[in-house]
This record gives structure tokens, sequence and C-alpha cells, in this order.
């Protein structure tokens, strides 16, 4: 905006760049009949149980701020959650902080331990906000690039060239998001080796935990050694179907998590409070439904995946989260002209794969949560498509 | 030993899955569950005839909302029903002849206050009467009825019958 010439934007917001799903989502919003691939988030609503809790705690006249770090009995419950599944350990007195959805844990776990200049690696293809939030922190993004060679799983080697003396942490996200791969544990292994012996942090964002196929899903904080090295960033959006709740937590050692509190206190205050009473029964009786909708992920992952290997692409099969991120390079098509064509001609939203960085380049982002009706319909125009461009 | 185990295991897995698909879907393609669970078209051809043939599959029906359709008026009634059960054969002797009646859509021994619940659908709610007054509360054994008739279905099987709200609320694209 600017008024007689004067730009009042900060100018290293000026210089952020947009994001590119947005101008994606403008040219799909505008059409009809689009049958959208394009959505980040589950296609349930949240279980009838954890809305039905929220309300009662309107009901009985919760509406009030709650402790900084969150409700002291959802920080236990999140700390027994995580113990019980992933057998690791947090104080829900010092150690846990809820938040306004993973995205501001990662936001604030970059500023609590960013100096001007810091460098954080960023493994790529990745969610769109990373980036941008290392930079509004002060901090300089290194990218290392997941390759389909290793079906989009980062190696040790490659996190070990990029680090310099400058380097104070590594993001990683496994389960991923746009590719679906979930490392190893091996892979997790070699990748602490790493980082214990350069001593740098690990924001291991495990949003997706819960939503991995066909192995157990390991934290990063359960390996030897690791949490000390770990922020463990993680939310409800996903397995329980919660994103518009705006609700998830971050652990860690307690002197960050600290850091992180005080950040979050003066900005934000708490998260919502009704919505940290739905939390607080999804953790205590969600887990059937999460199973439920574990199942049904699984089983339109394997669909999505073979239709398109049958219509030629070329597709890794994703080991959890809810994309499918295949190779469109027999059509020749860049990913943008490939998401364009295919929305004009065919009416599927797709995104681009370079949206989440130069490394995604040739590949798509499908998301299967959408009812196998839609992904029955979108698979065969898809195939009309792709048949048409080879 | 082991190895054939987790087969065994693996392969009563996605019956279980086949099922509870089918229980929703009784119209989704072969094509399409053989991908879902990860087996093929034979495969899954094969499993839907075991199941079948083991009675497991009883059948593919279509959940129709009769209220939709215009000229067919129907009624449906649940009737408690209790009895005394016969040396022997216990409930099951007199259940049959109940069930047998082709009023009789569904049938269940209930624990509590009376014995069987039955439901039946008939054109009119004289109909149904007749079938109580007639049918049911002369065959030897049963002690007493009491019928509810039913003047609105919300959901059946698992399926809510007011027109759903099936608008995809979610933003088009999203990160
Ligand atoms: C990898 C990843 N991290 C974090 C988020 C943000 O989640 P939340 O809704 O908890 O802010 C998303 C959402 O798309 C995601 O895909």
């Amino acid at each position: 905006m600017t008024t007689e010439g004067k730009n009042f934007v900060a100018d290293h917001i000026n210089e952020l760049k947009p994001s590119g799903i947005r101008r994606f989502f403008d040219l799909a919003s505008k059409m009809e009949n689009v049958i959208s691939l394009g959505v980040g988030e589950p296609d349930f609503v949240t279980p009838w149980n954890v809305i039905e809790a929220s309300y009662h705690s309107l009901e009985r006249g919760y509406t009030s701020y709650t402790a900084n770090a969150g409700l002291l009995e959802l920080r236990q419950e999140i700390s027994k959650f995580l113990s019980e599944s992933f057998q690791v350990e947090y104080n829900p007195e010092s150690q846990v902080l809820v938040t306004v959805g993973a995205s501001q844990a990662i936001d604030v776990a970059f500023r609590a331990i960013i100096n001007p200049g810091d460098e954080v690696i960023i493994v790529e293809p990745s969610f769109v906000a990373y980036v941008p939030a290392v930079r509004l922190a002060g901090g300089e993004p290194v990218i290392v690039e997941a390759t389909q060679e290793n079906q989009f799983r980062v190696q040790a080697h490659q996190i070990e060239a990029a680090i310099t003396p400058k380097t104070k942490a590594i993001l990683i996200c496994s389960p991923n998001n746009p590719t679906g791969a979930v490392l190893s544990k091996e892979e997790m292994e070699a990748i602490a080796t790493v980082v214990k012996k350069h001593n740098i942090l690990v924001l291991s964002d495990e949003i997706y935990a819960d939503l991995t196929y066909d192995e157990a899903f390991t934290s990063f904080a359960a390996i030897e050694g690791m949490a000390e090295h770990t922020i463990l960033i993680s939310g409800f959006s996903k397995a329980f179907a919660m994103t518009g709740w705006r609700l998830g937590y971050a652990t860690g050692p307690k002197e960050i998590i600290q850091a992180m509190t005080k950040i979050h206190q003066y900005t934000i205050m708490c998260a919502p409070t009704m919505a940290q009473h739905g939390a607080l029964e999804a953790l205590r009786n969600g887990m059937d439904s999460v199973k439920e909708m574990r199942v049904s992920y699984r089983q339109r992952r394997n669909f999505v995946v073979k239709a398109l290997r049958e219509m030629g692409l070329e597709c890794h099969l994703p080991g959890g989260a809810f994309y499918v991120f295949p190779s469109i390079e027999k059509t020749g098509l860049t990913s943008s002209e490939f998401a364009e064509q295919l929305l004009q001609e065919q009416r599927v939203a797709v995104v681009p794969g370079d949206v989440f960085g130069d490394s995604g380049r040739g590949y798509i982002r499908c998301s299967y949560a959408s009812s196998m009706k839609q992904l029955d319909q979108a698979m065969k125009r898809m195939d009309k498509f792709v048949q048409s461009k080879i | 030993m082991c190895i054939n185990e987790k087969w065994v295991n693996d392969l009563e897995k996605k019956e279980l899955e086949l099922l509870k698909l089918l229980e929703k879907n009784g119209r989704l393609e072969v094509e399409t569950i053989s991908k879902m669970i990860d087996l093929t078209v034979d495969q899954t051809k094969e499993m839907m005839e075991k199941l079948e043939n083991e009675c497991a599959i009883l059948g593919y029906s279509t959940l129709v909302n009769w209220a939709k359709v215009l000229q067919y008026e129907g009624v449906t009634a649940m009737i408690d029903v209790k009895v005394t059960p016969t040396r022997g054969a216990g409930f099951d002797k007199i259940a049959e002849r109940i069930y047998r009646f082709p009023e009789v859509k569904a049938l269940y021994l209930m624990s509590g206050a009376y014995d069987l619940s039955v439901s039946v659908e008939g054109k009119t709610m004289m109909e149904i009467s007749r079938f109580v007054s007639d049918k049911l509360s002369t065959l030897d054994t049963v002690v007493s009825t009491t019928t509810h008739f039913v003047l609105k279905k919300y959901k059946h099987d698992g399926i809510i019958f007011e027109e759903p709200d099936e608008q995809d609320k979610r933003m088009m694209v999203s990160p």
C-alpha cells in the first residue's frame, strides 16, 4: 500500500514471496464442477464426541483464558499420549506448550532459537510455511533437496553437507507434506548422529504421525540421545480432522519450551479455550475415530497410487499423510502447465509440485482426502488428460 | 509357519476391510475395491465368493428412502413381544414362526422387559394392526404385544435419511 509514494510495509515483508498455492486457489475457485485434489486437510468432519465436548465446555461457561501454556489437564493428556504412543517423555508442567495450530508452534520455535543470521536447514519439497517462518525470525533458510531416487527421504549425508558453523537447526517433516514420504528409523538414526555431532537442533514436524500406513511411527525425540536436541511439533488438525479449531502443540527441552512460552504469552496469551476442551476429549476418547480414518486413508492411498501408475505416471508409494506426489515428466509439461491445463481441460485441481520448493519441479501433489466417488471420477478425468499428452 | 500366520492374518484383515467397504456401499466396483485393499481383481472376486458361500455376505441390497417415492406410502412398526419360551427350542422356534411372515423385516431377541423385537412394514396402519391381531397375537406362545408406529426415519443402518449436507466446506486449494 502506498500513500503519496510512501510504502508503509516493511522491506523484509515486501521481499517475502506470496505462496504459489494462493494463485492456484484463485484460478480454481472461479471454476465450476471442479474436483479438487488440492486440499491439504482431511475430508472428515471432526468426530462428534469432540464437537460435543467443546459445546459442553461452552455451556458450562468455560469461556475465559487458560494458562499461557494451555490447560494443565490438556498438557498432561498430551504428555501421556506422546509417552504411550511414541515412548517420549515430557513434563506437562514445563515441557509442553499448547499453540494455535502447529503453524504457530513452528513460528514461535524459530523465533525462540534463531539469532540474526543463523541458518536453518529446510528439506524440500516441504510445507510452504517453513522458509518464510525462518526468514521472519531473522534466520537464513538453507535448502536441502529430498529426491525421488530416495523416495523423497532426505539422507544424513545431504544434511551433513549443508551444515556450516552458523547452522542452528534442521527442520524435518515426516510423514511429509507434500510427498507423503516417511523416514525409516535407520535413516532417522543416521540423521541423529549428524545432529548430535554438530550439536544442532531438530524441529520435527510430526503433525502426520498418526497417519502412517505401513509401519509404526518413530518420533525423532525417541531416538537415542535426541530428546535434548528435538523440538517436537504436532497438533490436532490432521489426525483428528480439526483444522479449523486451530490447535497444536510443541514439546521439547525445558529451556526452549519456556522461551517459546514467553513469546506465546506476549503475542497470543493462550490457545482458544473451547478448542482446548475439544482437544482434551480427542485425546481421551478419540483414538478409535483416528484408527477408522487411518484405514480409510490407506485404502484411498492404495487406490490412487494404483490408478496413477495405471495411467502411466511414475509414483512412489507414500507411507503417510494424505498426499501422493507423482512425476508428470512423461507428459513433457512443467508442473504448473500440467496443473493449469488439467484444471482447464478436465476440471481437476492438483497443486504444482514446485510450489513446495524447486525440487518439486516435474511433480504434482494430489491429496486423496476426498470421497472415493470423487477420487474415482478425478482419476478417470486425469487419465483422459494424461493420455492426450503422452 | 510364522510367515504363513502373518499371511493368514493379512487375509483376514483384508476380508474385514472388504466386508466393511461393501456394507457401506454394495455397489463399489470390484476393480476399485481390489485397488483399495491391495489385491488383484481375481483375488478380490475369489474372496467375495468365499464370503458369499460362508454366508458372511448374504446379499447386496439398496437402502431406499421410501418417503421419497411418491406412490409409496408405507408404514413401519416396531412391536415388542413377550413370549413363553418352549422347552427344548427356547425362543428359536417361536422366532422362526414370526420371521417367516414376509411383512416382518427384522426380528431380534432382546434382554429386558420383553423378549422379541419385531419390525414390520405394511402399506397402511390397518394392515399392520391386522397382522398383529390376526397373526402375531394368536400364536400360542405369545403372551402380549406392544406396537409402536414409526413416525419418521432419521437414520437407518448407519445412514442418515435427511438430505445430507454434502457440500464440501473446505477451501478448494490449501497448503
Ligand atoms: C506439514 C505441516 N505442518 C503444519 C501444518 C499446519 O497445521 P496446523 O493446522 O496445526 O497449523 C500443516 C498443514 O497443512 C502441514 O501440512
